[in-house]
């Protein structure tokens, strides 16, 4: 998935990529994508419960060799 | 988003962390979040040294009760060997300290307030805590938490 922005928040526990993610959403406009690197167990169902609360789209994960990448639309 | 209130009553070093972490993941969720420090809590928001406090007694009282970089785990601290072992375990793990979550809960907009009635029994002045939003009383707290989603006590 093609994404404008890169996060990496691997080696992180929380609240620290939600912190990071939380963050970067607000330096951008609606309508991008968020590319977030994380390998913490916690992220997996932190960032679609983060995006359900903030109102911003979660597109998927795929995962990689040491880490998941999740993608989320901001709204 | 909604409202979270939080009253941080211990000083616990894992106590806070537990306060800290909800307020900047709340913060960080849209959120709208206020943390009433009181008693113990207010160790958390100190700033580091020793020699503080109103006058003698309120000095004495804070040599001991000390804030800041100092607070130690709830269990297990053992004259600061288990303050000193947590830490060094968070460092490597790479969990934030409270001092750093403290600077991410206000730059995602956390207030801070701190109880007035505790910091005159615990001899703690305005200018011993890192700056805060507004020092309070009961009636501040009971109208932010009349409208929150999330209260809690820790």
């Amino acid at each position: 998935m093609e994404s404008d922005v890169k996060l990496d928040s691997r080696g992180m526990v929380c609240p620290q990529p939600i912190v990071e993610l939380a963050k970067q959403r607000r330096k951008m406009d609606s309508g991008k994508i968020i590319e977030l690197w994380a390998d913490d167990e916690g992220a997996k169902r932190d960032v679609p419960a983060w995006c359900e609360q903030t109102g911003n789209e979660f597109l998927g994960s795929e995962p990689d060799d040491t880490f998941v990448r999740y993608f989320a639309r901001t709204v | 988003m909604g409202k979270a209130s939080i009253i941080v009553f211990s000083g616990d070093l894992d106590k806070a962390m537990a306060a800290l972490t909800v307020a900047t993941g709340a913060a960080a969720s849209g959120m709208d979040v206020t943390l009433f420090s009181t008693f113990w809590g207010l160790n958390v928001i100190k700033k580091g040294g020793a020699w503080k406090g109103e006058g003698f007694m309120g000095k004495m009282f804070n040599v001991m009760a000390r804030g800041g970089d100092a607070i130690g785990p709830s269990r297990l601290n053992m004259l600061g060997m288990g303050r000193w072992l947590m830490k060094r375990m968070m460092k490597k793990k790479n969990v934030r300290l409270p001092r750093e979550m403290i600077k991410d809960a206000k730059e995602l907009g956390v207030t801070f307030l701190a109880c007035e009635m505790s910091m005159r029994v615990m001899g703690v002045r305005k200018e011993d805590l890192i700056p805060v939003d507004d020092v309070v009383g009961v009636a501040t707290y009971v109208q932010e938490a009349s409208k929150a989603d999330i209260t809690l006590f820790i």
